[in-house]
């Protein structure tokens, strides 16, 4: 996995960030930054992803940004073909980033590498789904260009 | 799905403001720049500057400049000082019939993700966007 590096390191005022393929030894942190978003541990959900998108060479791709010995972020998305009738596109799953290094190009460092992984599993669009009261990562994705797609998701109560 | 005339003008005005932060444009030069009334324009000014999103300055030179935060201020928090997206009906007398009920529904349900739709898109990316439509445009 190719690493994006960006940043002024410790003398600017964003940290110096590598994204990089996650491993084991990121799982904690990758669970407490998603713990702080959600209010919910899954350390389990979080060894599945890992055991599932952490894999070289598959059209999946699970990333972290790295400062220092810190992860900051996290990312995970696949290739997938013909669902919902669409063509083959990137599908962005997860985004997190660490509340104290919001706005530091995190979250955007974090989806270049994954749209440039994408493109080199040739596809040409990325999509994600959010919820509709989650404003701030709606406006993070809509900061980086994202406009909604031409699908509408649908739901029903079955219980 | 329409705005009113007034929520199109402060939304043209406060994008023309975060595009020059810290600079002081004139009523008189916004309204010709946007084909608008002075006197319309100043009233919408007025209702945007008693929200912070832009300050007035005083004097023979006066006029107004922007005051809030690109990044953090959406389309959404200007529309709503003008126009209430969706405002719940007025309670009808009758009891309302089923058709009527499945349609409010559905209309509800446009007007939600309207609502999500503005308060994710910051003037920041709107200036964005306006980028990237004058780069096409200009080739």
């Amino acid at each position: 996995m190719s690493s994006v590096k960006r940043g002024r390191g410790a003398a600017g005022k964003r940290p110096r960030l590598r994204v990089r393929s996650a491993g084991p030894a990121d799982l904690a942190q990758v669970v407490a930054i998603d713990e702080r978003a959600t209010g919910l541990a899954k350390p389990e959900y979080w060894a599945g992803i890992l055991r599932r998108y952490g894999r070289r060479g598959a059209p999946r791709r699970f990333l972290v940004a790295e400062a220092g010995a810190r992860i900051v972020g996290y990312i995970v998305g696949e290739v997938r073909d013909w669902e919902f009738g669409s063509p083959a596109c990137g599908w962005v799953f997860g985004i997190g980033v660490r509340p104290d290094t919001r706005e530091a190009g995190v979250g955007a460092a974090l989806l270049e590498a994954i749209t440039a992984a994408f493109r080199r599993l040739g596809v040409a669009t990325v999509r994600t789904l959010i919820a509709r009261d989650n404003q701030l990562v709606l406006s993070f994705f809509r900061s980086q260009g994202m406009m909604a797609a031409p699908v509408i998701p649908l739901e029903k109560d079955i219980g | 799905m329409r705005l009113q005339k007034n929520t199109l003008l402060a939304l043209y005005s406060v994008l023309e403001f975060a595009a020059q932060p810290g600079r002081q444009l004139s009523v008189a030069g916004i309204a010709a720049s946007l084909r608008a009334s002075p006197h319309h324009l100043a009233k919408v000014l007025r209702t945007l500057g008693r929200a912070g999103l832009v300050d007035s300055v005083r004097g023979a030179r006066g006029g107004y400049r922007f005051a809030g935060n690109a990044r953090r201020v959406t389309l959404m928090d200007v529309i709503g000082l003008f126009e209430d997206i969706g405002a719940t009906p007025p309670r009808a007398r009758r009891s309302r019939r089923p058709a009527e009920l499945a349609l409010e529904q559905v209309l509800r349900e446009i007007d939600d993700t309207a609502r999500a739709t503005f308060g994710s898109v910051t003037l920041d990316t709107m200036l964005k966007l306006i980028g990237r439509r004058d780069a096409k445009a200009t080739g």
